[in-house]
């Protein structure tokens, strides 16, 4: 339903093709597509608006540079500017108080605070070589404390003992206390969920929050929030002053505006997202990644860029000839091979081809892996010049000499034949659309397993 | 923006006095935008984005300021009217969707399957929704078909308790299939007259999960080819414009028959639901309005429009 920004813009720029420089009118123009791209995105609406000026002012009057159309131009602005207003990577997660220092896990209903707390846990038992405590102070939903108690368990976390009835600011006391006495480095504190609005609710964390005197206070927030995603994190900010932003549910599809929501109104950065339900499905936080997802492109720029650097110039007009000329050839698919694999496989290159997220989703269990690139093009190698130039000499015995020397199986041999014939018929095809053909339709042929 | 004159101070006060917590801002937005009482092309812009801030989505929302537009662009109108008008037309879409949940009492058990993406509510409306049946009297069987989540069982058994509804569970891991079969049967054995079956939390895009859930769907068919009777899939209100793609999916997939939408006690709007409703036409049956377990209402088309728009 997303259509990508790079194809919204070249709607608008269809008539203006390349010239000097970004024109105020070419810029508003292109500017209420970004407006709706982000809107679709989820980004709340005054950030859009804050957003949109200040690339408004990136863009006016710059040049576009040679190799990119005036559409891509500005996708580079967009992205760029978006990146910085993303904030840097910042994974870490402070302890510069007294130890142990205190982490307290704050936000909506069903965010994803427990399973975050836990995460933060084993991250910091296991890679930071931190003593770790863990404590639930949420005695309003039904097994909450359980819950955490379970996933300590599975994470290898100490949690604190559960005392029923006690309420939460005691618990926060009594896991400092207990932090302090066996020697912790974090106390990590997980809360109810709680409506920014509820006054009261609020009111219990500003007092649990000002009796422990945390470290960190991480805001943890649904990467598929929609408009709300502001008020949220504004009202967060003001009643409990959050140091940082956990984002969930990252490896859902949505575009995940809430995160130039949130970052942007706050000013807050986003430390880490959440990428799954286990334990380790915790990430650091890469502004340029979560850019891309919500102009819902890919890297127009970055594919112009590292396709420039990796293709040779002559070598791909080299091969438009032979393509043209239907001769394409097994040293030919070879070269292709390598560079799939320089560009950063199919996952890179997919990624980066505009227009190309459904392909995409397709392609996503038909994974193209590397090792099966590096052994196809080792088979090539294990051919005879006058085999790559002609693929029909190769008989059964010949395959099996192929095979042995790139060892792999003469099935494996046969594969690639299939692949190449398959794509040999559809260059023939893509050839007749021209080049746009080659981009909109996506790489004919591509080995895939 | 637009300067207030004394004369509109008045019902601007009642109005703000009359509103619910949920629909303040965008109340006070449209008040602010219209005290003017003519609709040009800069009021009817802010409307737009007054809708767009109640997450009814960017297309949606230009085409029911379009339309309004083309009707009553150079007449005089108040703050109020304009409200009353938008409002209508968001009832008007919601009207035919707003079904609420009720159990075939020909169907022994009547059989209900929750499903949803993580943490939108799923097991608190399970819970809820056992308490409201059980107040009617119908015996009703909770299965804790949740089998992974940590302490997902624990939790759907104190739902249990609360509603006085058996829950049929199994060791955490078990095979959630099976366990629909072993509730499906006690259910029928106890003839009990409903069976809620809570589901585990999944992203709608993680197709391994999804085949879990349908050969859920598959298992219930084969003890009773008319089960599930319902699929109930849950919507958090504060989720974007990606609940339309869990609509689309789990509809696909697990044969969606009816949305609850969770958590709209809180600031946002759920303006998706029209998006929702225009798209697929699937009975919106019950809304979250709390933790509680009385929190629990039938979706109510007008009400839900009135405050979408600010008139609480
Ligand atoms: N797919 C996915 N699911 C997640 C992620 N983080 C949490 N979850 C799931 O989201 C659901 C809710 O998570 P919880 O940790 O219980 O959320 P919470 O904020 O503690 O909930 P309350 O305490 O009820 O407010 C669970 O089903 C989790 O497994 C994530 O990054 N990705
Ligand atoms: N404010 C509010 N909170 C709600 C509502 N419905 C559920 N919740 C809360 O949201 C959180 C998650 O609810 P659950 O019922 O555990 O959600 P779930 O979909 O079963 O979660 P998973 O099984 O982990 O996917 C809990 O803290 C609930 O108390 C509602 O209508 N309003
Ligand atoms: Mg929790
Ligand atoms: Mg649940």
């Amino acid at each position: 339903m997303f259509d990508s920004l790079t194809e919204r813009l070249g709607g608008v720029f269809e008539n203006l093709k390349r010239r000097g420089a970004l024109s105020e009118s070419d810029v508003d123009a292109a500017l209420r597509e970004v407006r709706v791209a982000l809107l679709e995105a989820d980004v709340a609406l005054p950030v859009v608006k804050s957003f949109i000026d200040g690339v408004r002012d990136r863009a006016v009057g710059a040049e576009v540079l040679r190799s990119v159309s005036p559409a891509q131009m500005v996708v580079k602005i967009v992205h760029d500017h978006l990146i910085e207003v993303l904030g840097p990577e910042t994974a870490d997660v402070e302890f510069h108080a007294a130890a142990p220092a205190a982490v307290l896990i704050v936000g909506l209903q069903g965010s994803g605070k427990t399973t975050t707390a836990a995460k933060i846990g084993s991250w910091l038992t296991g890679r930071r070589k931190k003593k770790v405590l863990m404590a639930s102070l949420d005695t309003r939903r039904p097994a909450a404390q359980e819950q955490l108690r379970v996933l300590g368990e599975q994470a290898g976390v100490a949690t604190l003992p559960i005392v029923p009835g006690q309420m939460p600011e005691d618990i926060a006391r009594r896991a400092m206390s207990a932090g302090r006495l066996r020697g912790c480095d974090v106390v990590l504190l997980d809360t109810a969920g709680r409506l920014h609005v509820d006054e009261a609710l609020m009111a219990e964390i500003a007092a649990i929050r000002h009796a422990t005197d945390p470290a960190e206070v991480l805001l943890v927030a649904d990467s598929l929030t929609g408009q709300d995603a502001v008020g949220v994190a504004e009202r967060f900010k003001e009643r409990v002053g959050m140091t940082g932003i956990v984002l969930t549910r990252a490896d859902g599809d949505a575009r995940g505006g809430a995160a130039l929501s949130m970052r942007a109104a706050t000013g807050c950065p986003i430390k880490l997202l959440g990428t799954g339900e286990s334990i380790d499905a915790l990430e650091v936080f890469h502004p340029d990644r979560i850019a891309s997802r919500i102009l819902g492109m890919g890297d127009v720029v970055g594919l112009v860029e590292r396709a420039t650097e990796t293709v040779e110039r002559e070598e791909a007009a080299r091969l438009e000839e032979k393509v043209r000329k239907g001769a394409f050839d097994l040293d030919d698919l070879a070269g292709q091979l390598r560079q799939i694999r320089r560009m950063g496989g199919m996952d890179g290159i997919m990624g980066m081809l505009p227009g190309v997220g459904k392909v995409k989703r397709q392609l996503a269990d038909a994974r193209v892996d590397e090792g099966l690139l590096r052994r196809q093009e080792a088979i090539i190698q294990s051919m005879t010049p006058r085999e790559r130039r002609n693929a029909r000499l190769l008989n059964a015995s010949r395959k099996r000499r192929v095979a042995k020397g790139s060892g792999t199986t003469v099935q494996d041999v046969n594969r690639l034949l299939k692949q190449f014939k398959q794509m040999s018929s559809m260059m023939k095809k893509v050839n007749k659309m021209g080049n746009r053909g080659l981009m909109r339709h996506g790489l004919p042929g591509l080995p895939m397993r | 923006m637009i300067e207030r004159d004394g004369e509109q101070s008045g019902w601007f006060s009642r109005l703000k006095r009359g509103l619910g917590k949920s629909a303040g801002a965008l109340s006070e937005g449209i008040t602010g935008i219209l005290t003017k009482r003519r609709l040009d092309s800069d009021s009817l812009e802010a409307l737009e984005e007054l809708l767009i801030a109640s997450d009814l989505g960017v297309s949606l929302a230009a085409r029911m300021t379009a339309e309004l537009g083309r009707s009553r662009l150079d007449g005089e109108i108040t703050s109020e009217e304009v409200r009353r008008i938008l409002a209508r037309e968001i009832a008007r879409i919601l009207q035919p969707v707003a079904i609420p949940f009720e159990a075939d009492a020909s169907r022994k058990p009547y059989v209900a399957l929750v499903v949803g993406v993580n943490g939108t509510g799923k097991t608190t409306t399970v819970g809820k929704l056992a308490h409201g049946f059980r107040r009617r009297g119908c015996a009703t069987i909770i299965a804790a078909g949740d089998t992974f989540r940590a302490a997902a069982i624990e939790q759907i058994q104190i739902w249990g308790e609360r509603s006085g509804a058996e829950v049929i569970a199994r060791e955490p891991g078990a095979d959630a299939a099976g366990l629909t079969h072993d509730a499906f049967r006690r259910a029928r054995s106890r003839s009990a007259d409903v069976l809620l079956i809570d589901t585990a939390g999944r992203l709608h895009n993680r197709s391994d999960l999804m085949a879990e859930l349908e050969k859920i769907v598959r298992v219930l068919g084969k003890l009773d080819n008319s089960a599930p009777h319902s699929v109930l899939l849950v919507l958090d209100a504060t989720t974007g414009q990606n609940a339309l793609r869990q609509v689309e999916v789990f509809r696909k997939i697990c044969g969606v028959t009816g949305l609850v939408m969770t958590k709209l006690d809180g600031t946002a709007k759920g303006g998706v639901l029209v998006a929702c409703a225009e798209k697929f036409g699937l009975p919106v049956h019950a809304i979250g309005v709390g933790e509680g377990i009385e929190d629990l209402q039938p979706f109510d088309a007008e009400r839900f429009a009135e405050a979408l728009v600010g008139l609480g």
